[in-house]
Protein backbone atom coordinates (compact mmCIF):
# COMPACT_ATOMS: atom_id res chain seq x y z
CA UNK A 1 0.00 0.00 0.00
CA UNK A 2 1.07 3.53 -0.68
CA UNK A 3 1.40 5.86 2.31
CA UNK A 4 -1.87 7.71 1.66
CA UNK A 5 -4.10 4.70 1.05
CA UNK A 6 -5.29 4.72 4.68
CA UNK A 7 -6.45 7.88 6.38
CA UNK A 8 -7.47 8.28 10.02
CA UNK A 9 -9.48 11.35 11.00
CA UNK A 10 -8.99 12.35 14.65
CA UNK A 11 -5.89 12.01 16.84
CA UNK A 12 -7.62 11.18 20.10
CA UNK A 13 -7.26 7.84 21.91
CA UNK A 14 -9.06 5.97 19.09
CA UNK A 15 -7.15 7.52 16.19
CA UNK A 16 -3.76 7.19 17.86
CA UNK A 17 -4.26 3.49 18.70
CA UNK A 18 -5.52 2.86 15.17
CA UNK A 19 -2.40 4.50 13.71
CA UNK A 20 -0.13 2.55 16.05
CA UNK A 21 -1.75 -0.74 15.04
CA UNK A 22 -1.41 -0.02 11.32
CA UNK A 23 2.26 0.92 11.78
CA UNK A 24 2.86 -2.32 13.70
CA UNK A 25 1.71 -4.15 10.55
CA UNK A 26 4.10 -2.17 8.36
CA UNK A 27 1.70 0.43 6.97
CA UNK A 28 2.00 4.20 6.86
CA UNK A 29 -1.37 5.81 7.52
CA UNK A 30 -2.15 9.50 7.27
CA UNK A 31 -3.46 10.86 10.59
CA UNK A 32 -5.39 14.12 10.29
CA UNK A 33 -6.31 16.11 13.38
CA UNK A 34 -7.79 19.52 13.98
CA UNK A 35 -5.91 20.23 17.20
CA UNK A 36 -2.43 21.60 17.78
CA UNK A 37 -0.90 18.67 19.62
CA UNK A 38 -3.24 15.68 19.46
CA UNK A 39 -4.49 13.57 22.36
CA UNK A 40 -8.16 14.30 21.76
CA UNK A 41 -10.24 16.18 24.32
CA UNK A 42 -10.04 14.09 27.50
CA UNK A 43 -6.27 13.64 27.05
CA UNK A 44 -5.77 17.07 25.50
CA UNK A 45 -2.19 18.27 25.94
CA UNK A 46 -1.19 21.61 27.36
CA UNK A 47 1.03 23.90 25.22
CA UNK A 48 4.68 22.88 25.07
CA UNK A 49 5.94 25.67 27.36
CA UNK A 50 3.58 24.73 30.22
CA UNK A 51 5.14 22.88 33.16
CA UNK A 52 2.39 21.09 35.12
CA UNK A 53 2.93 17.35 35.58
CA UNK A 54 0.67 14.82 33.86
CA UNK A 55 -0.45 13.79 37.36
CA UNK A 56 -1.62 17.36 38.01
CA UNK A 57 -3.40 17.46 34.65
CA UNK A 58 -4.99 14.04 34.39
CA UNK A 59 -5.10 12.70 37.97
CA UNK A 60 -5.89 8.98 38.06
CA UNK A 61 -5.70 8.90 34.25
CA UNK A 62 -2.14 10.27 34.09
CA UNK A 63 -0.51 7.01 33.02
CA UNK A 64 -3.11 6.41 30.31
CA UNK A 65 -2.72 9.97 29.01
CA UNK A 66 1.07 9.64 29.01
CA UNK A 67 0.87 6.35 27.13
CA UNK A 68 -1.40 7.82 24.46
CA UNK A 69 0.80 10.91 24.07
CA UNK A 70 4.08 9.01 23.92
CA UNK A 71 2.56 6.66 21.35
CA UNK A 72 1.70 9.63 19.13
CA UNK A 73 5.18 11.12 19.64
CA UNK A 74 6.77 7.80 18.68
CA UNK A 75 4.65 7.56 15.53
CA UNK A 76 5.45 11.02 14.17
CA UNK A 77 8.17 9.82 11.82
CA UNK A 78 6.35 6.60 10.90
CA UNK A 79 3.12 8.20 9.66
CA UNK A 80 1.90 11.20 7.71
CA UNK A 81 0.71 13.22 10.73
CA UNK A 82 -1.19 16.40 9.91
CA UNK A 83 -2.11 18.44 12.98
CA UNK A 84 -4.09 21.71 12.81
CA UNK A 85 -5.92 20.31 9.81
CA UNK A 86 -9.68 20.44 9.46
CA UNK A 87 -11.51 17.84 7.37
CA UNK A 88 -14.45 19.86 6.10
CA UNK A 89 -15.87 17.52 3.49
CA UNK A 90 -15.78 13.81 2.80
CA UNK A 91 -16.76 12.04 -0.35
CA UNK A 92 -16.04 8.66 -1.79
CA UNK A 93 -12.23 8.24 -1.82
CA UNK A 94 -11.49 11.93 -1.13
CA UNK A 95 -11.34 14.22 1.89
CA UNK A 96 -11.26 18.01 1.64
CA UNK A 97 -8.99 19.60 4.21
CA UNK A 98 -7.93 23.04 5.37
CA UNK A 99 -4.62 23.77 7.07
CA UNK A 100 -3.33 27.30 7.75
CA UNK A 101 -5.64 28.79 5.14
CA UNK A 102 -4.65 26.28 2.45
CA UNK A 103 -7.26 23.88 1.12
CA UNK A 104 -6.18 20.46 -0.13
CA UNK A 105 -7.64 17.12 -1.16
CA UNK A 106 -6.52 13.91 0.48
CA UNK A 107 -7.33 10.72 -1.40
CA UNK A 108 -7.94 7.48 0.49
CA UNK A 109 -8.93 3.91 -0.11
CA UNK A 110 -9.61 3.09 3.53
CA UNK A 111 -10.76 5.51 6.16
CA UNK A 112 -11.03 5.29 9.94
CA UNK A 113 -13.36 7.95 11.31
CA UNK A 114 -12.52 8.80 14.94
CA UNK A 115 -14.14 12.19 15.32
CA UNK A 116 -14.96 12.02 19.04
CA UNK A 117 -17.62 13.87 20.93
CA UNK A 118 -18.73 17.18 22.37
CA UNK A 119 -20.87 17.99 25.38
CA UNK A 120 -24.59 17.29 25.07
CA UNK A 121 -26.25 20.60 25.83
CA UNK A 122 -29.79 21.13 27.10
CA UNK A 123 -30.04 24.93 27.10
CA UNK A 124 -31.44 27.02 29.95
CA UNK A 125 -32.39 30.70 29.87
CA UNK A 126 -29.20 32.74 30.12
CA UNK A 127 -26.91 30.09 28.61
CA UNK A 128 -25.48 32.51 26.03
CA UNK A 129 -24.11 34.88 28.72
CA UNK A 130 -20.34 35.32 28.99
CA UNK A 131 -19.23 33.07 31.86
CA UNK A 132 -21.40 30.11 30.83
CA UNK A 133 -19.44 27.24 29.31
CA UNK A 134 -19.92 23.58 28.62
CA UNK A 135 -18.42 21.16 31.16
CA UNK A 136 -15.89 20.07 28.56
CA UNK A 137 -14.95 23.70 27.99
CA UNK A 138 -14.47 24.24 31.72
CA UNK A 139 -12.12 21.27 31.77
CA UNK A 140 -10.21 22.48 28.69
CA UNK A 141 -9.77 25.95 30.22
CA UNK A 142 -8.08 24.33 33.19
CA UNK A 143 -6.13 21.54 31.48
CA UNK A 144 -5.06 23.34 28.34
CA UNK A 145 -4.77 26.91 29.65
CA UNK A 146 -4.39 26.73 33.44
CA UNK A 147 -7.49 28.90 33.88
CA UNK A 148 -10.83 28.58 35.66
CA UNK A 149 -13.95 29.81 33.85
CA UNK A 150 -14.52 32.30 36.70
CA UNK A 151 -13.81 33.23 40.33
CA UNK A 152 -16.90 31.55 41.80
CA UNK A 153 -18.06 28.61 39.74
CA UNK A 154 -21.21 26.47 39.78
CA UNK A 155 -21.30 23.18 37.86
CA UNK A 156 -24.62 21.74 36.70
CA UNK A 157 -26.18 19.09 34.52
CA UNK A 158 -25.41 15.42 34.84
CA UNK A 159 -23.06 12.61 33.92
CA UNK A 160 -19.65 11.47 35.17
CA UNK A 161 -17.91 14.58 33.80
CA UNK A 162 -19.93 16.79 36.19
CA UNK A 163 -18.21 15.36 39.28
CA UNK A 164 -14.82 14.96 37.61
CA UNK A 165 -14.66 18.61 36.49
CA UNK A 166 -15.89 19.91 39.86
CA UNK A 167 -13.21 17.82 41.59
CA UNK A 168 -10.47 18.96 39.19
CA UNK A 169 -11.43 22.61 39.68
CA UNK A 170 -11.50 22.44 43.46
CA UNK A 171 -8.23 20.50 43.50
CA UNK A 172 -6.58 23.16 41.29
CA UNK A 173 -7.60 25.90 43.72
CA UNK A 174 -10.75 27.21 42.05
CA UNK A 175 -13.71 28.26 44.16
CA UNK A 176 -16.49 25.77 43.39
CA UNK A 177 -19.70 26.99 45.03
CA UNK A 178 -22.01 24.09 44.21
CA UNK A 179 -22.67 21.06 42.04
CA UNK A 180 -26.23 20.73 40.72
CA UNK A 181 -26.94 17.19 39.50
CA UNK A 182 -30.25 16.60 37.73
CA UNK A 183 -30.14 12.90 38.59
CA UNK A 184 -31.32 11.71 41.96
CA UNK A 185 -29.19 9.71 44.39
CA UNK A 186 -31.80 6.93 44.13
CA UNK A 187 -31.02 6.56 40.41
CA UNK A 188 -27.34 6.11 41.19
CA UNK A 189 -28.13 3.51 43.83
CA UNK A 190 -30.34 1.67 41.31
CA UNK A 191 -27.52 1.66 38.80
CA UNK A 192 -24.95 0.11 41.16
CA UNK A 193 -25.35 -3.53 40.06
CA UNK A 194 -24.51 -2.77 36.42
CA UNK A 195 -21.73 -0.32 37.38
CA UNK A 196 -19.95 -2.99 39.44
CA UNK A 197 -18.72 -4.54 36.19
CA UNK A 198 -16.08 -1.77 35.94
CA UNK A 199 -15.11 -1.44 39.62
CA UNK A 200 -12.14 0.89 39.06
CA UNK A 201 -14.23 3.42 37.12
CA UNK A 202 -17.04 3.18 39.66
CA UNK A 203 -14.57 3.70 42.53
CA UNK A 204 -13.20 6.87 40.93
CA UNK A 205 -16.72 8.28 40.52
CA UNK A 206 -17.53 7.58 44.17
CA UNK A 207 -14.19 9.09 45.18
CA UNK A 208 -14.82 12.40 43.35
CA UNK A 209 -18.31 12.64 44.84
CA UNK A 210 -17.02 11.91 48.35
CA UNK A 211 -14.07 14.28 48.00
CA UNK A 212 -16.38 17.18 47.12
CA UNK A 213 -18.54 16.59 50.16
CA UNK A 214 -15.50 16.13 52.41
CA UNK A 215 -14.19 19.49 51.21
CA UNK A 216 -17.42 21.31 51.98
CA UNK A 217 -18.64 21.71 48.40
CA UNK A 218 -22.42 21.51 48.27
CA UNK A 219 -23.71 18.75 45.99
CA UNK A 220 -27.43 18.97 45.25
CA UNK A 221 -28.92 15.90 43.61
CA UNK A 222 -32.25 15.54 41.87
CA UNK A 223 -32.37 19.30 41.15
CA UNK A 224 -33.06 21.01 37.86
CA UNK A 225 -31.03 23.96 36.54
CA UNK A 226 -33.70 26.62 35.93
CA UNK A 227 -31.90 29.69 34.57
CA UNK A 228 -28.78 31.81 34.64
CA UNK A 229 -29.08 35.51 35.43
CA UNK A 230 -26.96 38.48 34.39
CA UNK A 231 -26.80 41.39 31.97
CA UNK A 232 -23.36 41.47 30.38
CA UNK A 233 -22.14 38.36 32.22
CA UNK A 234 -23.20 35.75 34.76
CA UNK A 235 -24.38 37.11 38.13
CA UNK A 236 -26.32 34.19 39.58
CA UNK A 237 -27.77 30.79 38.89
CA UNK A 238 -31.22 29.50 39.80
CA UNK A 239 -32.40 25.92 40.19
CA UNK A 240 -35.53 24.02 41.12
CA UNK A 241 -35.41 21.67 44.09
CA UNK A 242 -38.82 20.01 44.30
CA UNK A 243 -41.28 22.87 44.66
CA UNK A 244 -38.61 25.37 45.71
CA UNK A 245 -36.65 27.77 43.54
CA UNK A 246 -33.15 28.42 44.86
CA UNK A 247 -30.66 31.04 43.74
CA UNK A 248 -26.94 31.44 44.25
CA UNK A 249 -24.67 34.33 43.25
CA UNK A 250 -21.76 33.21 41.08
CA UNK A 251 -19.79 34.47 38.08
CA UNK A 252 -19.45 31.30 36.03
CA UNK A 253 -21.47 28.19 35.20
CA UNK A 254 -20.24 24.99 33.57
CA UNK A 255 -23.02 22.66 32.43
CA UNK A 256 -23.84 19.70 30.18
CA UNK A 257 -25.80 16.48 30.23
CA UNK A 258 -23.19 13.90 29.24
CA UNK A 259 -21.77 13.76 25.72
CA UNK A 260 -22.91 13.53 22.11
CA UNK A 261 -21.12 11.97 19.14
CA UNK A 262 -19.65 14.05 16.32
CA UNK A 263 -21.19 12.30 13.32
CA UNK A 264 -21.05 14.82 10.45
CA UNK A 265 -18.22 13.11 8.53
CA UNK A 266 -19.86 9.69 8.78
CA UNK A 267 -23.03 11.34 7.49
CA UNK A 268 -21.27 12.96 4.50
CA UNK A 269 -19.66 9.59 3.73
CA UNK A 270 -23.10 8.08 3.35
CA UNK A 271 -22.92 5.78 6.37
CA UNK A 272 -26.23 4.29 7.46
CA UNK A 273 -27.51 5.64 10.74
CA UNK A 274 -29.64 3.84 13.32
CA UNK A 275 -31.46 5.08 16.39
CA UNK A 276 -29.60 4.39 19.63
CA UNK A 277 -31.94 4.45 22.61
CA UNK A 278 -28.90 4.28 24.92
CA UNK A 279 -27.37 7.44 23.42
CA UNK A 280 -30.79 8.97 22.64
CA UNK A 281 -29.38 9.85 19.23
CA UNK A 282 -29.10 8.68 15.64
CA UNK A 283 -25.64 7.17 15.22
CA UNK A 284 -23.68 5.75 12.29
CA UNK A 285 -24.08 1.98 12.40
CA UNK A 286 -20.97 -0.11 13.06
CA UNK A 287 -20.61 -3.84 13.37
CA UNK A 288 -18.87 -5.37 16.38
CA UNK A 289 -15.53 -5.16 14.56
CA UNK A 290 -15.82 -1.45 13.66
CA UNK A 291 -17.05 -1.55 10.04
CA UNK A 292 -19.52 1.09 8.91
CA UNK A 293 -22.16 0.32 6.26
CA UNK A 294 -19.85 1.86 3.61
CA UNK A 295 -17.11 -0.37 2.27
CA UNK A 296 -13.67 0.83 3.32
CA UNK A 297 -15.00 3.15 6.04
CA UNK A 298 -14.47 2.19 9.69
CA UNK A 299 -15.78 3.90 12.83
CA UNK A 300 -13.95 4.07 16.15
CA UNK A 301 -14.35 5.85 19.46
CA UNK A 302 -17.01 8.22 20.79
CA UNK A 303 -17.87 9.52 17.30
CA UNK A 304 -20.06 6.46 16.77
CA UNK A 305 -21.56 6.20 20.26
CA UNK A 306 -20.38 7.40 23.67
CA UNK A 307 -18.27 4.79 25.49
CA UNK A 308 -15.39 6.81 26.91
CA UNK A 309 -11.64 7.02 26.44
CA UNK A 310 -10.70 3.45 27.46
CA UNK A 311 -13.19 2.06 24.95
CA UNK A 312 -11.95 4.51 22.32
CA UNK A 313 -8.40 3.12 22.61
CA UNK A 314 -9.74 -0.41 22.16
CA UNK A 315 -12.09 0.53 19.33
CA UNK A 316 -9.28 2.31 17.47
CA UNK A 317 -7.05 -0.74 17.65
CA UNK A 318 -9.96 -3.00 16.73
CA UNK A 319 -10.99 -0.93 13.69
CA UNK A 320 -7.40 -1.00 12.46
CA UNK A 321 -7.20 -4.79 12.90
CA UNK A 322 -10.49 -5.19 11.02
CA UNK A 323 -9.25 -2.95 8.21
CA UNK A 324 -6.05 -5.01 8.02
CA UNK A 325 -8.00 -8.25 7.94
CA UNK A 326 -10.35 -6.91 5.24
CA UNK A 327 -7.35 -5.98 3.09
CA UNK A 328 -5.79 -9.42 3.25
CA UNK A 329 -3.37 -9.07 6.14
CA UNK A 330 -2.99 -11.92 8.55
CA UNK A 331 -3.98 -10.42 11.90
CA UNK A 332 -3.91 -11.56 15.51
CA UNK A 333 -7.53 -12.79 15.63
CA UNK A 334 -7.34 -13.60 19.34
CA UNK A 335 -6.50 -9.96 20.06
CA UNK A 336 -9.43 -8.80 17.92
CA UNK A 337 -11.77 -11.17 19.77
CA UNK A 338 -10.48 -9.98 23.14
CA UNK A 339 -11.01 -6.31 22.22
CA UNK A 340 -14.57 -7.05 21.15
CA UNK A 341 -15.24 -8.86 24.45
CA UNK A 342 -13.85 -6.00 26.49
CA UNK A 343 -15.87 -3.45 24.52
CA UNK A 344 -19.03 -5.43 25.27
CA UNK A 345 -18.20 -5.18 28.97
CA UNK A 346 -17.83 -1.41 28.74
CA UNK A 347 -21.12 -1.21 26.85
CA UNK A 348 -22.86 -2.92 29.79
CA UNK A 349 -21.28 -0.35 32.13
CA UNK A 350 -22.54 2.38 29.83
CA UNK A 351 -26.12 1.13 30.36
CA UNK A 352 -25.50 1.45 34.09
CA UNK A 353 -24.31 5.04 33.67
CA UNK A 354 -27.49 5.87 31.79
CA UNK A 355 -29.49 4.55 34.76
CA UNK A 356 -27.32 6.53 37.18
CA UNK A 357 -27.53 9.77 35.16
CA UNK A 358 -30.86 9.51 33.33
CA UNK A 359 -31.83 11.95 30.60
CA UNK A 360 -34.15 14.62 32.08
CA UNK A 361 -37.28 13.60 30.16
CA UNK A 362 -39.22 16.71 31.20
CA UNK A 363 -36.61 19.15 29.86
CA UNK A 364 -38.38 19.96 26.57
CA UNK A 365 -41.81 20.44 28.15
CA UNK A 366 -40.35 22.82 30.75
CA UNK A 367 -38.23 24.90 28.35
CA UNK A 368 -39.73 28.44 28.29
CA UNK A 369 -40.76 29.90 24.92
CA UNK A 370 -38.37 32.84 25.27
CA UNK A 371 -35.31 30.63 25.82
CA UNK A 372 -32.67 30.68 23.07
CA UNK A 373 -32.11 27.17 21.72
CA UNK A 374 -29.89 27.94 18.71
CA UNK A 375 -27.15 30.31 19.89
CA UNK A 376 -25.78 30.97 16.37
CA UNK A 377 -29.06 32.13 14.81
CA UNK A 378 -30.78 33.05 18.10
CA UNK A 379 -33.82 30.86 17.52
CA UNK A 380 -36.00 30.38 20.60
CA UNK A 381 -37.96 27.40 21.89
CA UNK A 382 -41.10 29.41 21.04
CA UNK A 383 -39.94 29.86 17.43
CA UNK A 384 -39.53 26.09 17.14
CA UNK A 385 -42.94 25.42 18.70
CA UNK A 386 -44.58 27.89 16.29
CA UNK A 387 -43.03 26.02 13.38
CA UNK A 388 -44.34 22.75 14.77
CA UNK A 389 -47.77 24.38 15.20
CA UNK A 390 -47.71 25.08 11.44
CA UNK A 391 -47.60 21.34 10.88
CA UNK A 392 -43.87 20.66 10.57
CA UNK A 393 -42.36 17.86 12.65
CA UNK A 394 -39.38 16.52 10.70
CA UNK A 395 -36.33 18.27 12.13
CA UNK A 396 -34.75 19.26 8.77
CA UNK A 397 -38.06 20.83 7.70
CA UNK A 398 -38.20 22.68 11.00
CA UNK A 399 -34.65 23.88 10.36
CA UNK A 400 -35.62 25.13 6.90
CA UNK A 401 -38.59 27.03 8.33
CA UNK A 402 -37.11 28.67 11.44
CA UNK A 403 -33.32 28.33 10.96
CA UNK A 404 -32.67 26.32 14.11
CA UNK A 405 -29.41 24.43 13.54
CA UNK A 406 -28.63 26.41 10.40
CA UNK A 407 -25.93 28.62 11.89
CA UNK A 408 -22.18 28.31 12.03
CA UNK A 409 -22.12 25.33 14.38
CA UNK A 410 -24.52 23.38 12.15
CA UNK A 411 -26.55 22.22 15.09
CA UNK A 412 -23.67 20.76 17.11
CA UNK A 413 -24.76 22.71 20.17
CA UNK A 414 -28.54 22.98 19.64
CA UNK A 415 -29.48 20.09 17.33
CA UNK A 416 -30.35 17.52 19.96
CA UNK A 417 -32.17 20.08 22.10
CA UNK A 418 -34.16 21.27 19.08
CA UNK A 419 -35.09 17.69 18.27
CA UNK A 420 -36.35 17.19 21.81
CA UNK A 421 -38.54 20.30 21.57
CA UNK A 422 -39.90 19.30 18.15
CA UNK A 423 -40.78 15.81 19.39
CA UNK A 424 -42.43 17.13 22.54
CA UNK A 425 -44.38 19.86 20.74
CA UNK A 426 -45.48 17.51 17.96
CA UNK A 427 -46.41 14.75 20.39
CA UNK A 428 -44.12 12.34 18.56
CA UNK A 429 -41.55 9.84 19.66
CA UNK A 430 -38.04 11.37 19.78
CA UNK A 431 -36.70 8.76 17.34
CA UNK A 432 -39.37 9.60 14.73
CA UNK A 433 -38.58 13.29 14.10
CA UNK A 434 -35.29 12.55 12.34
CA UNK A 435 -31.81 13.97 12.64
CA UNK A 436 -30.17 17.09 11.27
CA UNK A 437 -28.31 16.15 8.10
CA UNK A 438 -24.65 17.09 7.82
CA UNK A 439 -23.64 19.63 5.19
CA UNK A 440 -20.22 20.49 3.80
CA UNK A 441 -18.32 22.48 4.85
CA UNK A 442 -18.95 20.97 8.28
CA UNK A 443 -17.18 23.95 9.86
CA UNK A 444 -16.89 27.49 8.48
CA UNK A 445 -14.21 28.16 5.86
CA UNK A 446 -12.71 31.61 5.40
CA UNK A 447 -13.06 33.46 2.12
CA UNK A 448 -9.80 33.61 0.20
CA UNK A 449 -8.76 30.03 0.85
CA UNK A 450 -5.66 29.11 -1.12
CA UNK A 451 -6.02 25.93 -3.14
CA UNK A 452 -3.10 23.54 -3.13
CA UNK A 453 -2.18 22.89 -6.80
CA UNK B 1 -12.99 43.04 33.88
CA UNK B 2 -11.59 39.60 33.34
CA UNK B 3 -13.86 36.61 32.81
CA UNK B 4 -11.33 33.80 33.20
CA UNK B 5 -9.10 33.38 36.25
CA UNK B 6 -5.54 32.13 35.94
CA UNK B 7 -4.84 29.33 38.42
CA UNK B 8 -1.49 27.96 37.21
CA UNK B 9 1.37 28.46 34.76
CA UNK B 10 1.89 32.10 35.71
CA UNK B 11 5.60 32.02 34.93
CA UNK B 12 5.58 32.49 31.16
CA UNK B 13 6.82 35.07 28.71
CA UNK B 14 4.56 38.15 28.50
CA UNK B 15 3.26 38.85 24.98
CA UNK B 16 1.88 42.32 24.20
CA UNK B 17 -1.10 42.74 21.88
CA UNK B 18 -3.83 45.31 21.38
CA UNK B 19 -7.52 44.90 22.13
CA UNK B 20 -9.80 47.52 20.59
CA UNK B 21 -6.72 49.70 20.18
CA UNK B 22 -5.67 49.48 23.85
CA UNK B 23 -2.33 47.90 24.75
CA UNK B 24 -2.83 44.72 26.79
CA UNK B 25 -0.86 41.53 27.27
CA UNK B 26 -1.18 37.79 27.46
CA UNK B 27 1.25 34.95 28.13
CA UNK B 28 3.07 32.68 25.69
CA UNK B 29 0.91 29.58 25.22
CA UNK B 30 -2.37 31.46 25.72
CA UNK B 31 -5.04 31.01 23.12
CA UNK B 32 -6.49 34.28 21.88
CA UNK B 33 -9.58 33.41 23.89
CA UNK B 34 -7.56 33.11 27.10
CA UNK B 35 -5.53 36.23 26.38
CA UNK B 36 -8.66 38.29 25.67
CA UNK B 37 -10.82 36.94 28.49
CA UNK B 38 -8.15 37.40 31.16
CA UNK B 39 -8.30 41.15 30.47
CA UNK B 40 -11.88 41.58 29.21
CA UNK B 41 -15.26 39.91 29.63
CA UNK B 42 -16.37 39.14 26.09
CA UNK B 43 -15.04 38.34 22.60
CA UNK B 44 -17.67 39.76 20.27
CA UNK B 45 -21.27 40.82 19.91
CA UNK B 46 -23.74 38.26 18.58
CA UNK B 47 -25.03 38.36 15.01
CA UNK B 48 -28.72 38.89 15.76
CA UNK B 49 -28.96 40.79 19.04
CA UNK B 50 -25.44 42.23 19.53
CA UNK B 51 -25.34 40.57 22.95
CA UNK B 52 -21.89 39.85 24.32
CA UNK B 53 -20.45 36.40 23.67
CA UNK B 54 -17.38 34.76 25.13
CA UNK B 55 -17.19 31.34 23.48
CA UNK B 56 -18.81 28.21 24.82
CA UNK B 57 -17.24 24.83 23.96
CA UNK B 58 -13.51 25.71 23.75
CA UNK B 59 -13.00 22.72 21.41
CA UNK B 60 -13.71 24.21 18.01
CA UNK B 61 -17.25 22.87 17.75
CA UNK B 62 -19.63 25.70 18.70
CA UNK B 63 -18.16 28.46 16.46
CA UNK B 64 -19.07 31.05 19.11
CA UNK B 65 -15.56 32.53 19.35
CA UNK B 66 -14.81 33.70 15.79
CA UNK B 67 -12.91 36.99 15.91
CA UNK B 68 -11.32 39.24 13.32
CA UNK B 69 -7.64 40.14 13.53
CA UNK B 70 -6.03 43.40 12.44
CA UNK B 71 -4.54 41.73 9.36
CA UNK B 72 -8.00 40.69 8.19
CA UNK B 73 -7.79 37.05 9.24
CA UNK B 74 -10.85 35.52 10.88
CA UNK B 75 -9.96 32.87 13.45
CA UNK B 76 -11.53 30.84 16.21
CA UNK B 77 -10.14 32.39 19.39
CA UNK B 78 -10.21 29.05 21.27
CA UNK B 79 -8.00 27.30 18.73
CA UNK B 80 -5.53 30.05 17.83
CA UNK B 81 -2.46 30.81 19.92
CA UNK B 82 -1.63 34.40 20.80
CA UNK B 83 1.25 35.91 18.84
CA UNK B 84 3.03 39.04 20.05
CA UNK B 85 1.90 42.26 18.40
CA UNK B 86 -1.49 41.02 17.20
CA UNK B 87 -4.27 43.55 17.08
CA UNK B 88 -7.82 42.45 17.81
CA UNK B 89 -10.83 44.70 17.36
CA UNK B 90 -13.94 43.21 18.84
CA UNK B 91 -16.89 43.18 16.48
CA UNK B 92 -19.99 44.74 18.03
CA UNK B 93 -22.36 42.33 16.30
CA UNK B 94 -25.71 43.32 14.85
CA UNK B 95 -29.11 43.88 16.35
CA UNK B 96 -31.63 42.74 13.74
Amino acid sequence: MKPTDIVIVGAGPAGIRAAQTLVAYGLQPCLIDESLRGGGQIYRRQPENFKRSTKALYGFEASKAEAVHSTLDGLRNEIDYRPETLVWNAESQTLDTLCNGVAAQVPYKHLIVATGATDRILPVPGWTLPGVYSLGAAQIALKFQGCAIGERVVFAGSGPLLYLVAYQYAKAGAKVLAVLDSSALSAQTRALPSLLGQPATLAKGIYYRGWLTAHGIAVHQGVELDSIQGQQRVRSVQWRDGEQLKRLDCDAVGFAHALRSETQLADLLGCEFAWSALNRAWLPSRDAAGRSSVEGVYLAGDGAGIMGADAAEMAGELAALTLLSDTGHHIDQARSDELQRRLEGIQRFRHGLETAFPFPENWAANAPDAMTVCRCEEVSAGDIRQTVAQGHWEVNRVKAMCRVGMGRCQGRMCGLAATEIVAQAAGRDIASVGRLRGQAPIKPLPFGVEIEP
Amino acid sequence: MALLKRLAEHDREILPFTLDGQPVSGLAGDTLLTAMLTCADHLRGSDFSAEPRAGFCLMGACQDCWIKLGDGRRVRACATLLEPGLSVSREPGRNL
